[in-house]
């Protein structure tokens, strides 16, 4: 189980005096074997919640509990040691480093090449065009999306973090990613899922849901309850709409 | 004994890999003489009657034969300069295994200066792989000092695979080429510096036929207070296709210098040169670090897997 506690995170305005606040006093728990999806207007905050979470980001004020311990100080790596995962919303590029290295790393031991190629099996790629890749320019971004989530699923996390799984690609794979959702859904056992997300088919699968506006817990509750009052606003866009800016609009 | 990193495993399996014994013709020098020697029914191997290198011809038509000539040194305060002439005849096929690896225990300088000059005959090909390596603690610098030149006749192939990782304290690769009509070279070096260690790294293509091509490619790491230097002219005498690019890691006080150059003397001659230099890119490390490894590990892993 994971609690945030009265979360705040600032950086500093381009005067450099003042400060921006990013997150505002956010309290939230993340119970176990639930998928959660945390929605909301674009730079509302989420991204950096779930930086927060991973440790990638330090908060001003709060803090962070992991399973009754407080991590709020802890790195990256202690995290990760502890079962969080978390997928980039940009997968990050490694020259020279390839697809089962990564898998490799991910898992912490030594894999085998038949056992890593279950992980890309799973979210839709060929193995065996793929393994021996490197995870570089030459992938498309939607192969280092799907790559950069099979090293999530091979990590085998206890806290699975997802930040914007959809951004970046192509409606196919969109179909395929919802299935891996599903099926990690199915398997929740002894971990939970949290999604960062404005996808409104990805919104339907969750248990329940997050609004973060303005840096802000706007609104959390069951499925049931939340995902009506979002229907038709930018916190739940349907398919159709996915890869569009709106005017006014800015990526997170 | 301190347990060995990533980097170090693999350089070594790479190491023996070279000191097998090797199949087909060879010669293993050691600490300045042969310490054995085979030619093959189409690969002849002359020792210099001055001692100081080899003659290596192979026939015209050879297929998908080796050569192994490497180098170790294990005395401190050796140092020599050996002359390597290879005759690479008509449409011959083969893969060439240079590199010498340094251990110096000892206070003095030990040093190796090994002078390859390659004689490419009409549509012959040649995989060339040299490497180097230096171990030992001793006060005495480990130094290399390559020369290679390439004489390539008409549609001749030639790659190059030219790899230092660790422990050489002093390079200066001096690397020269003259490609006639149709012939291609390809250069693949792989750089690692650390300490206060200095490499120097030269080449100068000269493509002279219509239709050559060359493509050389460095990608090195400089950590602690090393210095590089990565200096490729590629000239186009005739319409010609040439790219060169030097993709650099810098840590720590690292210094690295690319100086890529480029003449076109022809129209036709089309040139490319591309340089990178940075450090390692921070989110690369935060990714590692999600998967659980330390700061340090993910840096080990992101340079061994850029100078795979």
């Amino acid at each position: 189980m994971l609690e945030l506690k009265n979360i705040s995170f600032q950086v500093a305005g381009e005067k450099g005096d003042d400060r921006i606040e990013i997150v505002r006093n956010v309290s939230l728990t993340i119970p176990d074997e639930k998928l959660i999806v945390i929605t909301g207007p674009n730079g509302g905050g989420k991204s950096t919640l779930a930086r927060l979470i991973m440790g990638i980001e330090k908060p001003t004020s709060g803090q962070i509990l992991y399973n009754g311990e407080d991590i709020t100080e802890l790195s990256v790596t202690e995290r990760a040691r502890r079962g969080i995962g978390f997928a980039f919303q940009q997968p990050v590029r490694f020259k020279g480093i390839e697809v089962f290295d990564l898998i490799r790393l991910a898992t912490g031991t030594k894999l085998s090449v038949k056992d890593a190629c279950q992980y890309l099996s799973a979210v839709g790629l060929c193995a065996r065009d793929y393994i021996n890749r490197e995870v570089s320019g030459s992938l498309s971004g939607g192969e280092l999306k799907r790559i950069e989530i099979a090293t999530v699923l091979a990590k085998k996390p206890q806290l699975a973090v997802f930040d914007e799984p959809e951004a970046g690609i192509d409606l196919w794979s969109f179909q395929n990613l919802i299935e891996v959702f599903e099926g990690m859904r199915a398997n929740i056992q002894g971990s939970s899922i949290l999604i960062i997300s404005h996808q409104e088919r990805i919104l339907s699968i969750a248990d329940e849901i997050v609004v973060i506006r303005d840096g802000q817990l706007a609104l959390h509750g069951p499925k049931e309850e939340i995902l009506p009052t979002l229907l038709g606003t930018d916190s739940a866009v349907p398919d159709c709409k996915m890869g569009t800016v709106t005017k006014g609009e800015t990526a997170e | 004994m301190k347990p060995l990193d990533e980097i170090q495993k693999r350089l070594l399996s790479e190491v023996a890999g070279l000191h097998a014994i090797p199949e087909g013709a060879y010669n293993i020098r050691a600490n300045g003489t042969s310490a054995g020697r085979a030619s093959t029914a189409n690969i002849e191997i002359i020792p210099r009657e001055d001692g100081k290198g080899l003659t290596i011809k192979v026939k015209p038509g050879t297929k998908n034969e080796s050569i192994h000539i490497p180098v170790v040194m294990t005395q401190s305060g050796l140092k020599e300069v050996v002359y390597n002439d290879f005759y690479i005849g008509e449409g011959a096929d083969v893969f060439i295994v240079a590199g010498c690896g340094i251990d110096n225990c000892g206070p003095q300088d030990s040093e190796h200066d090994g002078i390859h000059r390659f004689y490419v005959g009409k549509g012959a090909k040649v995989r060339y792989v040299e490497k180097h390596y230096g171990s030992g603690d001793g006060r005495g610098k480990r130094i290399l000092n390559p020369g290679t030149e390439v004489y390539q006749e008409e549609d001749s192939s030639v790659e190059m695979e030219m790899v230092q990782i660790k422990g050489v304290d002093d390079t200066n690769r001096v690397t020269k080429a003259e490609l006639a009509k149709g012939a291609r070279l390809v250069v693949r070096e792989r750089l690692m510096t650390h300490g206060d260690q200095k490499a120097l790294s030269t080449y100068t293509v000269e493509m002279n036929g219509e239709g050559s091509s060359s493509d050389v490619v460095s990608r090195s790491v400089a950590r602690d207070n090393s210095y590089q230097k990565f200096d490729a002219v590629l000239t186009g005498n005739a319409p010609c296709t040439g790219h060169t690019e030097c993709d650099a890691i810098i840590m720590d006080n690292g210094r690295i210098l690319a100086v890529p150059g480029l003449e076109a003397n022809d129209v036709d001659a089309a040139l490319v040169h591309e340089a990178a230099i940075g450090k390692i890119a921070g989110d690369q490390i935060i990714k590692l670090m999600t998967l659980g490894l330390t700061e340090s590990e993910a840096e080990e892993q992101i340079v061994n897997g850029f100078l795979k």
